[in-house]
């Protein structure tokens, strides 16, 4: 009896202590509601935004709801961490990669790299591409052409938009070549065990997923053309591109510090991945007559990846939260549109920022369900 | 002499390859630097595209030629081994080569050659290379906010004062070694608050918050003859009973006007700012988010399910979120918490809701501490009749702690790199400063130039303090 109640009392005490404290803040805000005259509720969600944001993946302008906003906002934020995510990685592994190299003046490179990016904060690095670097680009009339169809200019970059003609064919035939291509794996994996036979999968592979879509174009009807974006002369000294897909210098000041910064994190993941795994490991491998190739895809990457995916796992989540920075440069994403102009017209502070932390709160825990489930995949089965 | 093969170089020409090797690969080197330096193309007759890869094409084939294993020449051997072991490294390491050769003359002319140091208008700074000037004119801005000029020196003091007594450890002799904890994790906060309440903020000598002390100090005189069976139980209700009793019917508010003195110059934190801010608030984080993660990480390896969901739910909700928002909340949602006369200055508010983010990932970094400890310590421990908070604090936290230096240090980097993003409600360290300088309309196009004095502080406060934490781990790593 007296054990039970020593279990109880210190549970019901910090149980009170929250409920208590949750209890003061909740009959405070009633009070200054409505003191205020605020009354709470997600009613607002369904009226007429009447503001308009300057970049957005679906349609919209000032007529549409508030939701669509926190849609366009959500969709923007997205549409950095992704690809911010990307290059991060690929430069991440590169440099974490580097770090390890043998030769003297690459490992001192990647490690000037990792020291430089990851030591100086996120916010000035991205003041600093978007005040300071890219506002050192030339005037879209001045602009020179990278690979003829390429205009990175002040206003931002332009590149030449795809216009398919019978798309939904095109993406019929990756798909196919995806499911024929885990076909063969499966069966040539049977035929190896089966038969000791290696088939070369990976050239096959290759030549599905290249071949399924030419077909496409040759018997399928599908045709792609480019547009090039053109320059055009609005006014005496104003100057626009059209055609093409526009990414604003906003956009591309983000990306770029977000996935130099996370980089220089996953680096070190990847570093610590590769020297994770033992010598010995390297040195049996190597000693049973593999090659360097079926060594690192074999035996090391498979084990230094369960080491590299947790943390590295973090650092997307981190370069996801991070991506709300976008505010301090007014690139529209989910904190500015949302929790900085929506919040400002209707004055919902409460419900605006819930939805807000809510939603990231979301992403951050799906993106670590999806690795967790990865990362169990791919964990040594033990038995 | 045998015969020469080019295409297999072979240490029997030893000498004849290193010379030509040597030889191209100097000459490519000479070319580039003379093309950077002093803007001379050798190679100019060639077409453009020609001229821009005969360097590399020279310096690869000299470093081919010289890539000779065992040779007997150790500085050549050094050299194969560690820029030239094969040809796709001789390649990548003459393309470092060549872009550090390229890039010195930019930065150099940049930062110091056509750079302005002089003066102290904009008129200086004509030239292509970088203004210091407008660095220089603004520097007191960048260091102390909107602090007025003639009061700075408060701040300059406490900081001093502050170090000095920071750096108390170093010099204590062993006989109050073993009173350095409680120094620095009770006394030396203290000490800071105060300087800071009384020189950078200027408040009135006789402070409102004197009940809290004075209810501290009577209660924790008291303690000590409480019987420890009931201790806990009497830290929980006493400080508080005596508190609400201090305050409301003992000393009311017309005595406590009787006793107050004017103190310095009162200045609005809505003025602090610069570096100095970013200081303060990393400061008082760091004191902050290390109890109250150091709570929540045991409570989350509570046996209490309730203290346990309560206290992931909480690591959970802070971690889950960006900070920006977090600061948002702060901003325009916790006011419509707090009953309405109640004001809470807006960098107490900053620095709470910074406290709470941070120390949801240092509980988990405390976390990992306690759960690499082995469970025969707990067992142990246990196997000596001590309790849960006698096993903690002096068996399982110490090692703990011990553990997790190098993580609470990372952590409080994160923390030091964070504090730029208190624009958010307003309040403007040295990048906000920045950015306010930035559109002075007199020094306009010189947002460089402040970007990169910034980078400069903030890398050289994180260089040193990762370095410290790596240097902490090693030294910990061979003591277990």
């Amino acid at each position: 009896m007296d054990l039970k109640l020593q279990k109880i009392i210190p549970q019901l005490i910090t149980v009170l202590v929250v409920v208590l404290v949750f209890g003061f803040f909740t009959y405070n805000a009633q009070i200054n509601m409505e003191n205020r005259g605020i009354d709470f509720g997600y009613g607002f969600l369904s009226q007429e935004s009447s503001f308009d944001v300057q970049f957005s993946l679906i349609e919209y302008d000032g007529s549409h709801s508030y939701f669509r906003a926190y849609l366009v906002g959500l969709l923007n934020t997205i549409l950095v961490s992704v690809i911010g995510i990307i290059i991060a990685t690929i430069l991440g592994v590169i440099v974490g990669v580097a770090r390890l190299s043998p030769n003297y003046l690459i490992n001192q490179f990647a490690a000037f790299y990792v020291e430089f990016f990851r030591n100086i904060p996120l916010l000035l690095q991205i003041f600093f591409w978007y005040f300071a670097a890219l506002r050192a680009l030339p005037l879209p009339q001045d602009a020179d052409a990278m690979l003829g169809v390429f205009f990175l200019t002040i206003k931002g970059l332009y590149v030449p938009a795809f216009i398919w003609e019978n798309l939904n064919i095109f993406l019929y035939s990756i798909v196919a070549a995806i499911i024929a291509i885990v076909v063969i794996r499966i069966h040539a994996r049977k035929v190896q065990e089966t038969q000791g036979k290696q088939l070369p999968v990976f050239w096959i592979s290759i030549g599905l997923i290249f071949i399924l879509p030419l077909l496409s174009f040759l018997i399928g009807g599908v045709s792609l053309s480019f547009e090039i974006p053109k320059l055009k002369q609005l006014a005496a000294t104003s100057f626009k591109y059209e055609g093409g897909i526009s990414l604003p210098p906003e956009l591309i000041a983000l990306t770029l510090s977000l996935a130099l910064y996370t980089a220089t994190f996953i680096a070190e993941c990847v570093r610590a991945g590769i020297q994770g795994v033992g010598k010995g490991q390297k040195e049996a491998a190597a000693s049973i007559g593999l090659n360097p190739n079926q060594v690192l895809k074999l035996v090391v990457m498979p084990q230094a990846l369960r080491i590299i995916i947790p943390p590295t796992t973090n650092q997307y989540l981190n370069l996801t939260k991070n991506s709300s920075l976008a505010a301090a440069i007014a690139y529209p994403d989910l904190v500015l549109v949302f929790a900085g102009t929506a919040l400002m017209q209707t004055g919902k502070a409460i419900e605006i920022v819930s939805i807000t932390m809510l939603t990231y709160l979301s992403l951050s825990i799906s993106i670590s369900i999806l690795m967790n489930w990865y990362n169990k995949k791919i964990a040594i089965k033990e038995k | 002499m045998s015969k020469i093969n080019f295409l297999r170089p072979d240490k029997d020409n030893l000498t004849t390859f290193l010379y030509v090797g040597s030889f191209l690969f100097v000459v490519s080197v000479i070319d580039v630097f003379l093309n950077s330096f002093f803007s001379i193309n050798v190679t100019g007759f060639l077409p453009a595209s020609l001229s821009f890869i005969i360097p590399i094409l020279l310096g690869f084939i000299g470093l081919y030629f010289i890539r000779i294993e065992h040779s007997g020449n150790k500085f050549l051997d050094q050299v194969n081994k560690n820029i030239n072991t094969n040809n796709f490294n001789a390649i990548l390491s003459l393309l470092i080569i060549f872009i550090i050769i390229k890039s010195i003359p930019p930065v150099l002319s940049w930062f110091v050659v056509d750079a302005s140091f002089a003066g102290d208008s904009k008129d200086v700074c004509s030239g292509t290379g970088a203004c210091w000037t407008y660095i220089k004119v603004w520097f007191r801005r960048f260091m102390y906010g909107m602090y007025p000029n003639a009061e700075q020196w408060r701040i300059n003091l406490s900081f001093i004062a502050l170090a000095l007594l920071g750096s108390v450890g170093y010099f204590a002799t062993e006989k109050f070694k073993k009173y350095l904890t409680l120094y620095y994790v009770v006394i030396y906060p203290f000490i800071a608050f105060l300087f800071i309440f009384f020189f950078i903020s200027g408040g009135p000598i006789f402070f409102d918050f004197s009940y809290g002390i004075i209810a501290a100090v009577i209660s924790i005189i008291i303690g000590f003859f409480i019987p420890s069976k009931f201790k806990f139980y009497y830290f929980i209700f006493v400080p508080i009973t005596l508190y609400i009793a201090l305050k409301y019917f003992i000393f009311y508010e017309e005595l406590i006007e009787l006793g107050k003195l004017d103190g310095l110059n009162w200045v609005e934190t809505g003025a602090w700012g610069g570096l100095s801010l970013t200081f303060i608030i990393s400061f008082f984080c760091l004191i902050f988010c290390f109890p109250i993660g150091m709570a929540f990480a045991l409570g989350r390896r509570s046996d209490f399910p309730l203290i346990r969901y309560i206290s992931i739910g909480f690591i959970e909700f802070w971690r889950g979120v960006p900070l920006i928002t977090v600061l948002f909340m702060s901003a325009v949602m916790f006011p419509m918490f707090l009953p309405a006369d109640f004001f809470i200055d807006k960098l107490v508010r900053c620095i709470i809701a910074i406290s709470l983010f941070e120390a949801a990932y240092v509980a988990e970094v405390i976390r990992g501490g306690l759960q690499a400890l082995p469970r025969g310590q707990y067992e142990a421990a246990k196997s000596l009749g001590m309790g849960y908070w006698r096993m903690h604090i002096f068996v399982i936290l110490p090692q703990a702690l011990k553990l997790v230096i190098p993580g609470i240090a990372n952590t409080f980097l994160a923390l030091v790199k964070d504090t730029p993003l208190i624009f958010v409600v307003g309040l403007l360290e040295i990048v906000g400063m920045l950015n306010l300088a930035k559109t002075n309309p007199e020094w306009l196009g010189f947002a460089m130039e402040g970007y990169v004095f910034a980078a400069i502080i903030f890398w050289i406060i994180c260089y040193a303090m990762s370095k410290y934490s790596y240097n902490l781990e090693q030294k910990y790593k061979t003591e277990r």
